[in-house]
């Protein structure tokens, strides 16, 4: 087992993960950069360095740093946290070198999974479903509607070098074809500077439905079931939940038996996630892989009762998992709490926490770096809290979340605490009948 | 404690013959110490540590958050002369010669000039020149060879020419 971690990350991922590597009686190492001098994780760990100024490419971006705390203070191994470098397969590389075992995956499967095209052909050849489209560039209008009788309207044209919602045209019928290539091409040249268009079925009323599998060093493959991740702003999660009110027994087994596919295929080693996106018909399709640990991953935890860290630690650390599969026990959700204004549109109000009350009680948990008297820096991202709860029914546990927000005290900045009481009173959430368009059609002026 | 109030108690153990004043009350400690050529306060105010927090040991108590209506921590300057602070731009290995069989870069009492290279340190294998950005005469030298040292440490104290 490792004597000594040294975590790559900061904020609340960091106490996350220096809480389990305490319980494991593993020394911890804290970097951080000027602007994180008087953060929470640097007082919690064993030994903490000052690896540069506030701009995360000159620190917590900065490999060269990193791998010189790791030495400076004999670490064996990095975790990654999320985001920062936990998918960079450079860092995965150049630790490996250095005889760091860096906690996540080898470069060749963050490469495997990075490229969206790649990750889907792969998965493809693995069996699992993705979603049905062109093979490849879509060349001109004749080829583009003859794919698309094939595979069935309604589809969607999508720029290659895409993202952000923009360059995408949903096609109902041979009669709009044109038109929506034209202005897809038109869009796409304007915002990417390149007006290649690609073809994927349209995905009807969507849900974000993702499922968390763990690989050991040895080919086996688990999985812990899903979380429903519907509940977007701008492709932004803001409220996840687990188990999904969309997923009975049968299609949780039939996901899992894909993501498991798809993770072997890979020879995939840690904690991972398999996003899907599940159509009302209840048919659904491989997106993306996520080759680390998730933001969202304590609604597993709370009910599986796995430390997922602790795991993730396990199996770099060679130790075999059983291979058995997780089903949820109990309801879960998390609310992410950002330091956000969401009556001017959710623009970000960094500042001093002046006071602070956490929410506490029966299921809940808070995963959070703030105290009283901690100056939010605007350096990084805008999340400052989790609010974790756990309810034997779906409906106890929106009524305890509601109760735990309204508990939850953060004054000196604004948040988005306003916004999250708000949805757990919303009819339509309360019904559990929502797609990732939810929040699209959300009034945001009454909070 | 007001800023008058710590300047009162500079001046009070600057003339007087005590090396070191300490004072702790429940909302705050102070530490005021003379050493040779000037007199070092510390103020750290504990009250706002946040109360579930048990400090693991060798946390430096330097770091706790310090509000704007404290005074903050400061050195009082020797009477006279300012310094300035080379500190370090890298996280690494501090070496204060090319090689081990090569003499040091610079010693304390040295002139040095700006862009005039005053150590090496390495990460990744990679040796770093560090050089000086300040022409003047080295006082101090805060670090030890071959150590460990972060970002922004301090690592010598040179009097501007």
């Amino acid at each position: 087992m490792f004597k000594k971690i040294l975590i790559a990350n900061r904020g609340e991922i960091a106490l996350r993960i220096i809480r389990t590597c305490r319980e494991m009686g593993i020394k911890t190492v804290a970097v951080y950069s000027t602007a994180d001098k008087e953060s929470l994780h640097v007082r919690f760990a064993d030994e903490a360095v000052c690896i540069g100024p506030p701009l995360s490419k000159s620190s917590y971006l900065n490999i060269p740093n990193l791998i010189a705390a790791a030495e400076i203070t004999n670490a064996d191994a990095i975790h990654p946290g999320y985001g920062f470098l936990s998918e960079n397969a450079e860092f995965s590389r150049i630790c490996q070198e250095y005889g760091i075992k860096f906690i996540g995956a080898t470069a060749d499967m963050i490469n495997a999974m990075g490229d969206k095209a790649t990750a889907k052909a792969t998965m493809k050849k693995a069996g699992v479903p993705t979603i049905p489209g062109s093979e490849g560039l879509v060349d001109s209008i004749k080829e583009g509607i003859k794919i698309a009788n094939k595979i069935k309207y309604p589809v969607i044209l999508k720029a290659t070098a895409g993202g952000g919602g923009r360059g995408m045209r949903v096609v109902n019928n041979d009669g709009e074809f044109e038109k929506a290539w034209n202005d897809a091409k038109m869009e796409s040249e304007a915002a990417f500077g390149n007006d290649a268009l690609y073809l994927e079925k349209f995905v009807e009323e969507p849900r974000h439905i993702e499922i968390q599998i763990v690989g050991d060093q040895f080919g086996k493959v688990c999985h812990l079931s899903e979380r429903d991740c519907s509940i977007q702003r701008r492709h932004q999660k803001l409220v996840e939940e687990t188990p999904s009110p969309v997923v009975n027994q049968k299609l949780r087994e039939k996901m899992g038996e894909a993501a498991i596919k798809g993770a072997k295929s890979i020879k995939y080693e840690g904690a991972g996630t398999i996003e899907f996106l599940v159509d009302k018909h209840g048919d659904f399709y491989f997106m993306e892989m996520n080759t680390r640990i998730q933001v969202e991953h304590p609604i597993t935890e709370e009910v599986t009762n796995f430390d997922l860290i602790k795991e993730q630690i396990k199996v770099a650390a060679g130790i075999p998992i059983s291979g058995k599969n997780y089903f949820p026990e109990f309801f879960a959700m998390e609310c992410r709490i950002n330091a956000e204004d969401p009556l001017n549109g959710f623009r970000p109000n960094p500042g001093k926490i002046t006071n602070l009350n956490i929410p506490g009680g029966h299921g809940v948990r808070v995963d959070t770096h703030i105290y009283a008297g901690y100056t939010i820096p605007p350096n990084y991202d805008s999340m400052i809290a989790k609010l974790i709860v756990t309810a034997r029914t779906r409906e106890e546990v929106i009524v305890r979340m509601k109760r735990a927000l309204q508990e939850f005290v953060i004054e000196g900045i604004k948040t988005t605490i306003p916004f999250h009481i708000k949805l757990m009173d919303d009819p339509q959430f309360q019904s559990g009948k929502f797609t990732t368009k939810f929040l699209e059609n959300f009034d945001f002026s009454t909070l | 404690m007001k800023p008058s109030e710590i300047k009162d108690l500079i001046d009070f153990i600057d003339k007087s013959n005590l090396d070191e004043v300490n004072i702790e009350t429940e909302n705050f400690k102070i530490s005021a110490r003379k050493n040779a050529t000037k007199t070092v306060v510390e103020q750290v105010v504990t009250s706002l540590a946040p109360a579930s927090v048990a400090l693991p040991q060798g946390v430096r108590q330097a770091e706790a958050p310090i509000t704007s209506s404290a005074a903050p921590a400061s050195v009082a300057e020797a009477p006279g002369k300012k310094t300035i602070e080379i500190k370090s731009p890298m996280i690494g290995t501090l070496y204060r010669s090319a090689s081990p069989d090569k003499p040091f870069f610079v010693n304390v009492g040295d002139e040095v000039k700006v862009g005039q290279t005053v150590c090496v340190i390495e990460a990744m294998k990679l040796f770093n020149e560090i050089e000086s950005d300040v022409n003047g005469r080295i006082v101090k030298i805060s670090v030890e060879n071959a150590s460990p040292v972060e970002f922004d440490q301090v690592l010598f104290v040179v009097e501007p020419a």
